[in-house]
């Protein structure tokens, strides 16, 4: 089992979606929340994903493909 | 001996003993490294300090490091009175602080100094790094002189050339096909996976620390007081924040009077999301996609920018951003007015500090300090486009009418003309 710390960045139409929910009904993928700031037209959302590599990898694929942003909770490492 | 006491999570305050370790395990915030001060104050002060080598290593009883330290001969660089520039910018009390003069030409050498002196103490033999520049050529030199392994990540689409400044110091070079999230997501497994000094994943909170240095060196240069305002660059926002840290700390410790140093923050415009967050009102950094030549401060998702966002807002400073563009403009305008050669985070800096001084946030009697934190000629290839030589015969009249001089007499009172000799 895999674990990765990631950043949720909801754009305002998709507030509303219970996004969370259905990544996990979805994907084998164990969602465990930290951290989150929502509000009517922005939110984000830092939790651990727990479950297979290749569900986290298909689960973090659909998330980008509904237009969520999804980035390493811990912030870039790649520096200049 | 140090007087570094625990890792403690900066948004809930969790504690850890010191180890190598940089996300606290409940809110997966950063960790940083707390002191015990009350013991601190009793062990130092100014003349202690003063007396210290001529290096960052002089503030040792403020940073984490335990053992003998891993220093290539860090810190301690000039901080110029710019008198040149603060006229065109009428900015009456401007100074440089130029770090290009570390080691490896940036301050990178500061923080990973630090980092590479705990990654001994914890038992590593190998430093990681993620890095295009200065971070990969500062780690590669560092595990050099201490006989260490280094591997430097690097996403494919680098130019090798700009791995030179690396590569001189024989670090594993891998290139890695993929994005530049690719690398984030690898860089992260392979440290979970293998026993890796990584110096901006396990070891952050110590390579945090070492940056603190340059704000203990401008207060020491200016005789012992934390500047008006300081302008700083913003990347990952680590620096900006240790800067502030470290002035905190030293008016903590009555070293200085309590600093009320407005601290500006500055970004290139296309990777700007801790000025946008500023701009907007907002206590969250959303994440952007950076666009920008200025590569060596272009983190789309910075790690301290929540940090970052609050020192700007509480301590009355602010934040600005530069196009491209304006960031050459500034390069140009500090070498031409102060001979330093800065690298574009440096022409960020200073083209954000003109746009605060012509709108009155930051005023001309303000002792300003700005921090031009990398050199010029690892990123020469960004100027070339800009540099237009004139072209003579080898003779007098071709050098004068190409720079259209009037025939002039020499000291004998010759005519001015080419003898043919």
């Amino acid at each position: 089992m895999a674990k990765r710390q990631v950043m949720f960045t909801f754009p305002p139409e998709l507030v509303r979606e219970p996004i969370i929910y259905n990544l996990s009904l979805q994907f084998k993928v164990v969602t465990n929340i930290r951290r989150a700031d929502i509000s009517e037209d922005k939110g984000w959302v830092v939790l651990e994903l727990e479950g297979d590599e290749k569900d986290i990898e298909r689960s973090i694929a659909w998330l980008t493909q509904k237009g969520i942003r999804v980035d390493p909770a811990t912030g870039d490492v790649v520096e200049g | 001996m140090s007087f570094a006491q625990t890792l403690r999570c900066r948004k809930c305050g969790q504690e850890y003993p010191l180890q190598p370790m940089n996300v606290c395990d409940f809110c997966l915030s950063p960790l940083e490294v707390s002191y015990d001060y009350q013991a601190m104050a009793k062990a130092i002060s100014r003349d202690k300090l003063s007396q210290g080598p001529r290096s960052m290593w002089r503030y040792r009883d403020l940073l984490p490091a335990e053992d003998e330290e891993v220093d290539i001969g860090t810190g301690f660089t000039p901080l110029v009175k710019a008198n040149n520039l603060g006229r065109e910018l009428g900015l009456e009390q401007l100074y440089i602080k130029n770090d290009c003069l570390n080691p490896t030409y940036s301050f990178k050498d500061r923080p990973v100094s630090v980092a590479a002196s705990k990654a001994r103490e914890f038992g590593f033999d190998t430093l990681a790094c993620a890095s295009t520049g200065n971070l990969a050529a500062s780690v590669a030199a560092h595990a050099a002189k201490a006989k260490m392994k280094a591997y430097v990540f690097v996403p494919a689409d680098v130019e090798p050339g700009k791995l030179v400044g690396a590569a001189i110091y024989n670090p594993v070079l891998i290139t890695v096909n993929g994005s530049y999230d690719d690398v984030n997501r690898l860089c992260a497994k392979v440290t979970q996976k293998y026993k890796l000094g990584f110096i901006n994943i396990n070891l952050r909170p110590y390579y945090a620390e070492g940056s603190k240095t340059l704000g203990y060196e401008v207060a020491e240069q200016l005789g012992w007081r934390a500047p008006d305002c300081v302008v700083a660059p913003a990347a990952s926002g680590l620096l900006f924040t240790r800067i502030w840290k470290a002035l905190d700390e030293l008016a903590m410790l009555r070293l200085i009077e309590p600093a009320n140093t407005h601290m500006f923050v500055s970004q290139a415009a296309g990777s700007s999301p801790i000025v946008n967050a500023f701009e907007a009102g907002s206590h969250h950094v959303n994440p952007v996609v950076p666009s920008t030549i200025v590569k060596s401060i272009a983190i789309g998702n910075p790690t301290d920018g929540y940090y970052a966002l609050r020192v700007a807002r509480q301590s009355g400073g602010g934040a600005c951003a530069v196009t491209d563009d304006e960031a050459i403009t500034g390069m140009k305008l500090l070498a031409q007015s102060e001979g330093i050669f800065t690298e574009a985070a440096g022409g960020v800096v200073v083209s954000a500090l003109k746009k605060l001084a012509a709108t009155g946030a930051i005023k001309h009697q303000e002792l300003t300090v700005a921090f031009i934190t990398g050199a010029g000629p690892r990123t020469q290839d960004i100027l070339a486009s800009t540099v237009q030589p004139v072209a003579t015969e080898p003779n007098l009249e071709s050098l004068e009418k190409v720079l259209s001089l009037p025939g002039q007499t020499d000291t004998k009172g010759y005519a001015n003309k080419d003898r043919g000799d």
